[in-house]
């Protein structure tokens, strides 16, 4: 029995929503409910998504399955900050596939405005191991700034060629309405931006943001009767790495990025040639290199090169993160991976508009929480 | 023993290797080591997964280490805005295990090269606080 994603929702992703979170939920389940064949009453279980540190409420599975309608059905709650929705549908997938459920909706959201800019700040302080690393002043852009002196030094990447990849995503970003930042940014703007954490520049970065993402997901047998394009799940790996830095053996890349690629590439029986299209977790410009290398879609060290030989634009060897990533869509943590998965089921169904990739067969989602910690590839099939 | 007078702001307070403090305040950086498997933890641990023993030792550092990646950060987390400028080195010492750590303030960053040697020290901070920085040699 084979498991599909039926419908997906997203809410525009911006600086501050101005509602609050169930309301903001609301929006992107009504959004993946819109034009497909289901009742919110055949749902058969919830899985909400968030960052929990960034949440005033307490526990807010409950309160967003009742405002959504979804009570009694069962629900909870599943973290693994940046990649919470992807886990999500694992978990969703896990539930499906082993017939406790027919239909899981799996909705992911993060209000950052929620709380102050401050408490981002304190919070964010508190992401590396608290023990050893907080208390030096560690912060998410110094880990993957230090990736990326490491690959410059393994493999010469350049600041330019980072810069390139701030340059595709505010081109594809142009086109996609639900993205935070849309104007288009030239290299020499990225090169001349303010530094926040050497080698890393202002648009390097991306920003955090409000917004929520929801993925329908169903047995063959309701999928069939729900839409009459259901996009299959072909591939699911997950891993693991260590949160301390120090433990850390690969500094030029993302083992647990490798780790879960190699699992979904197998589960799917393809090999990365055969991806049509990409979402992978540029949070940080660095970030999408190192994913271009970890997903095999050229080879360890390659991967400014690819960027710098416009491989990974529409019309090239892989397009990669052709609704402006996360760098220009804005990343409003619990709900990226399920937007993700939205951006690749909109381009195997067709429906990717002026972003289109002609012919798309088969998507790929790379969904990384933390500085690698938690690794996620999806593989989703027409 | 508290251990939250460890670094610049600490979290942590209680801990079984809070004994790293006082040797830090005696101008030594210690490790430990499993007394099963051999194995050696820096940071230091007081478990070890590999053969879930909790018999350990404290092993003293020589403090050398090269460099393996830093980043100068110009922008911090609550408590940290102050410093700003600083950088952050990941160093390998020379009994293989890693350190996380500042750079010592002296250090220009033009001067900063990947694979440099570099002395890990412990440095006492105002208030009563202690930490350890990386030097150059």
């Amino acid at each position: 029995m084979s498991v599909a994603i039926v419908g997906v929702g997203q809410t525009p992703f911006r600086r501050s929503c101005g509602i609050n979170i169930r309301e903001l939920c609301f929006k992107a389940f009504r959004d993946a409910l819109e034009d497909i064949n289901l009742a919110p009453k055949e749902i058969d279980a919830s899985i909400i998504c968030s960052a929990p540190e960034y949440d005033k409420q307490r526990s807010p599975a409950g309160l967003i399955s009742e405002y959504l309608g979804l009570t009694p059905k069962p629900t909870f709650y599943a973290e693994s900050i940046c990649s919470s929705s992807s886990t999500g549908v694992k978990v969703g997938y896990g539930f499906i596939k082993s017939k406790l459920h027919d239909i899981v909706a799996i909705i992911g959201f993060q209000k950052m405005s929620e709380i102050s800019s401050a408490e981002v700040q304190e919070r964010m302080g508190r992401g590396a191991d608290i023990q050893w690393e907080s208390p030096f002043g560690a912060m998410m852009p110094a880990g993957y700034a230090m990736f990326a002196h490491a690959h410059m030094q393994e493999y010469g990447t350049t600041e330019e060629q980072l810069a390139k990849v701030k340059v595709k995503s505010s081109k594809y970003s142009f086109s996609n309405p639900l993205a935070m930042y849309r104007r288009v940014i030239t290299l020499e703007e990225c090169l001349k931006a303010r530094v926040i954490a050497s080698p890393l520049k202002m648009f390097d970065c991306c920003a955090n943001a409000d917004g929520a993402s929801c993925v329908i997901m169903a047995s063959e047998e309701k999928a069939k009767k729900i839409t009459d394009t259901p996009v299959w799940v072909a591939g699911i790996g997950a891993a693991s790495d260590t949160l301390s830095t120090t433990a850390r053996t690969n500094l030029n890349g993302l083992t647990c990025a490798i780790d879960a690629g190699t699992q979904a590439y197998k589960m799917a029986h393809i090999e990365p040639e055969d991806v049509d299209v990409a979402e992978v977790h540029d949070c940080f410009t660095i970030a999408e290199i190192m994913a271009y290398e970890n997903l095999g879609f050229c080879k360890p060290g390659e991967g400014g090169k690819l960027i710098e030989e416009s491989q990974t634009y529409i019309g090239g060897k892989i397009p990669v993160n052709v609704d402006g990533g996360l760098l220009s869509k804005g990343h409003p943590i619990g709900a990226t991976g399920g937007s993700q998965i939205r951006t690749i089921v909109f381009q195997l169904q067709g429906r990717a508009g002026k972003t289109q990739v002609d012919g798309a067969e088969v998507g790929l989602v790379h969904n990384i929480g933390g500085i690698g910690l938690y690794g996620n590839v999806t593989i989703l099939r027409r | 023993m508290s251990f939250d007078k460890f670094g610049k702001m600490s979290y942590v307070s209680e801990t079984k290797v809070a004994d790293f403090v006082k040797y830090l305040e005696e101008g030594k950086i210690m490790a430990t080591r499993c007394i099963r498997c051999g194995k050696l933890y820096f940071p230091p641990r007081a478990d070890c997964p590999d053969d879930l023993s909790v018999d350990m030792t404290w092993q003293e550092l020589s403090g050398r280490c090269k460099l393996l990646t830093y980043t100068t950060a110009h922008f911090a987390p609550v408590g940290f805005k102050d410093d700003l400028p600083y950088t952050l080195a990941l160093a390998q010492c020379e009994e293989g295990v890693k350190v996380f750590a500042l750079f010592s303030k002296d250090l220009n960053e033009n001067e900063i090269h990947i694979g440099m040697d570099l002395r890990l020290t412990p440095l006492p901070l105002p208030n009563g606080r202690i930490t350890y920085e990386l030097k150059k040699v």
